[in-house]
């Protein structure tokens, strides 16, 4: 999995080396410009909670998670899958189940770590049998969606006392209550990272809250966005996006295709997790409706708009989307949704955000004269 | 890429049922590289292949010719592993490879460029061809490999051209080009002049005689233009009805009443 290096013709400074690990043909970005403005909108994201609405931000980020985990399956290895809910739901279950049989602060940051574990187990289980049993493209699809719904229907009628998993009680469709405050560290060197605000006062601004959960979102969000972007944009990115194009053309070059997919499904399933974590811990609760059907289609429907093929598409639309559906009612947010999917579909087939930067950004640049992208070629097109 | 060392492989079977005893004791012989044995692929109750024998030499250039659904390209996907056969073996380098994934035999020195032009569209041409090289070569030998086998395809100055915008005719040279980066013991085409015109034929049998004389990679090449197959071939094989129906030289081929009589349409 070794990354590009840029050795001739590029930036040989440390910042340049740097940012060769995240820059290739694979995602968009390869200028000053891209990562200043990237800078920019981390350091907004950053000071966002402090004009209020962090809470509503932090579950869009956290649900950004899910959108890029399906990202990196669809867009870069081209499975389709419609599963990443069941890891999603089966890490937030996971992380409840664990963290209140063990309500310690490192029995709470051993559930986190469990959650994620379950979400990559459950999704190798299941990229096991189907990849290696033969199961390609929309097979994937069916088999993935049928997961979902086998899951829902089957945690929908977990509300007896039987379906208990020690202290843990599954709840059917009551959902898991009593999920503990996310606690990490260990007795005596933990911090509460839920419902423990820290107060700020700024001259200008007065005084206000920070959630801390907030900014342990944005951190984990920052950090597998950049992992995922060195990730795709390394030679083993490259052979992701073989797979994606020409399965055959790609296992005749000597790769073995089965595991690529088997691997990027698993690492999916992972992120996946993560996310579901991170839900059950800003929410304090779960119940089978991240199973339903409607919840397993919007990360389809996040990275379509977004553009499949593009990380920062997944984000982005992830954020759009959700703050889209909950600004407006409920049925009419699903009418506006699907009307966005189609036009989409049928006019940026590729999705907006590699719309915007193959024609908005080169306008811009044209408008305000600042040329070409400051690296003329990708590192990696340059040498290896 | 081929493993030599078949004494301690308890895969090591291969029949080398091209080899005589004059070519033995002379030592004019140049060893099996590839030998299937009673191939056997139906589909349903279609038999694609009917115990096919067939084999080529190290370095040899063998064409396979015959009429539409001989089974020439079911053969060529049961060498390369991409068709499970129904029954019957292939030894490759004297190894049993029958039951190898394709990507395990490409390791073994087996590269093929498909019928249709198999390239990453949407990548661009510099791209497509670091994937093949990157298996092997890093850093700056990589770098040096991607640009002669770009310039080997003649495809210098698209380099960063999607290769999706490529003519018919380049996108033949670049998959042939992707193909041969590999550094194959045995390269596998077919019909690689498919849709070409003149110059674009020569082009392409120009550089498959080049890489079969100058790398001594063997070929089996499969095509129906005959102009094609006598400006390359060694040795040609004729396949009918899932089996092989003649073996010779182009001349004994051509002057063969019996293939042009199934070639034409009339009972074997």
């Amino acid at each position: 999995m070794s990354t590009n290096n840029a050795t001739d013709g590029t930036d040989s400074s440390l910042p340049g080396r740097i940012r060769s690990r995240f820059e290739g043909p694979n995602t968009i970005g390869e200028s000053r410009g891209f990562w200043v403005g990237f800078l920019v909108a981390v350091a907004a994201l950053a000071v966002y909670p402090v004009f209020g609405g962090g809470s509503q931000m932090a579950l869009f980020m956290v649900l950004a998670l899910l959108g890029l985990s399906l990202s990196v399956v669809w867009g870069y290895s081209g499975v389709l899958s419609f599963g990443q809910v069941v890891f999603f739901g089966v890490g937030a279950y996971t992380f409840g189940v664990v963290s209140i049989n063990f309500a310690t602060p490192g029995g709470i940051t051993g559930a986190v770590v469990a959650g994620v574990l379950v979400g990559g187990l459950s999704a190798a289980m299941l990229g096991y049998f189907m990849f290696y049993g033969g199961v390609r493209d929309v097979y994937v699809t069916i088999i993935t969606l049928v997961s979902t719904i086998v899951l829902y229907t089957f945690m929908a009628q977990t509300a007896g006392s039987e379906w208990t998993i020690g202290e843990a009680a599954l709840g059917g469709f009551n959902g898991m209550p009593d999920i503990p405050l996310l606690t990490l560290g260990i007795e005596g060197a933990s911090y509460q990272f839920i419902y423990n605000p820290f107060p700020m006062r700024v001259v200008g601004i007065g005084a206000f809250e920070l959630s801390p959960f907030y900014y342990l979102v944005l951190l984990l969000l920052l950090g597998t966005y950049l992992g995922l972007r060195a990730l795709v944009n390394s030679d083993y990115g490259r052979v992701m996006v073989a797979v994606r194009e020409d399965e055959d053309r790609t296992e005749m070059f000597g790769y073995d295709v089965t595991r690529v997919k088997f691997v990027v499904f698993t690492l999916g399933g992972a992120i996946a997790g993560l996310s579901g974590v991170l839900y059950a811990a800003r929410n304090v609760y779960i119940d089978p409706t991240v199973f339903a059907l409607q919840f397993a289609t919007l990360p389809v429907i996040w990275v379509s708009l977004g553009g499949r093929k593009s990380l920062l598409g997944a984000i982005l639309a992830t954020i759009g989307v959700e703050y889209l559906r909950i600004s407006m009612s409920g049925e009419l947010a699903l009418v506006l949704l699907g009307a966005l999917l189609l036009v989409t579909i049928l006019v940026l087939p590729g999705g907006f955000v590699p719309w915007i930067d193959e024609t908005v950004v080169p306008w811009l640049r044209g408008l305000f004269g600042t040329g070409s992208p400051d690296t003329p070629q990708a590192p990696g097109e340059v040498s290896d | 890429m081929s493993d030599t060392d078949t004494d301690s492989d308890p895969d090591s079977l291969g029949p080398n049922v091209r080899q005589t005893a004059a070519e033995i004791a002379t030592g004019d012989r140049t060893a099996t590289l590839l030998q299937t044995d009673g191939l056997v692929k139906r589909f349903g109750g279609f038999t694609a292949t009917d115990e096919v024998d067939f084999s080529v030499d190290e370095g040899e250039m063998r064409c396979l010719i015959g009429p539409n659904g001989a089974g020439k390209s079911t053969l060529l996907n049961l060498i390369t592993g991409t068709y499970e056969p129904t029954a019957g073996s292939v030894y490759y380098d004297g190894h049993d490879i029958t039951d190898h994934d394709p990507h395990e035999r490409v390791e073994r020195g087996i590269s093929m460029k498909f019928q249709v032009p198999s390239v990453y569209g949407d990548l661009s041409v510099r791209e497509n061809v670091r994937l093949p090289i990157q298996q092997f070569a890093d850093g700056t030998e990589r770098a040096r490999l991607v640009e002669e086998a770009i310039e080997a395809a003649g495809l210098s100055g698209y380099e960063n051209v999607d290769a999706s915008q490529l003519s018919h005719g380049q996108q033949q040279q670049l998959e042939l080009g992707m193909a041969a980066a590999l550094e194959p013991d045995l390269l596998l085409l077919d019909e690689p002049v498919a849709g070409l015109d003149v110059a674009e034929r020569e082009a392409i049998a120009e550089r498959v005689t080049r890489l079969n004389e100058e790398e001594g990679i063997a070929f089996v090449v499969i095509e129906h233009d005959t102009d094609f197959v006598a400006s390359i071939a060694d040795e040609v094989t004729v396949l009918h009805n899932g089996d092989v129906f003649r073996e010779g030289s182009v001349e004994e081929i051509e002057s063969d009443p019996e293939v042009q009589r199934i070639y034409l349409g009339g009972e074997a």
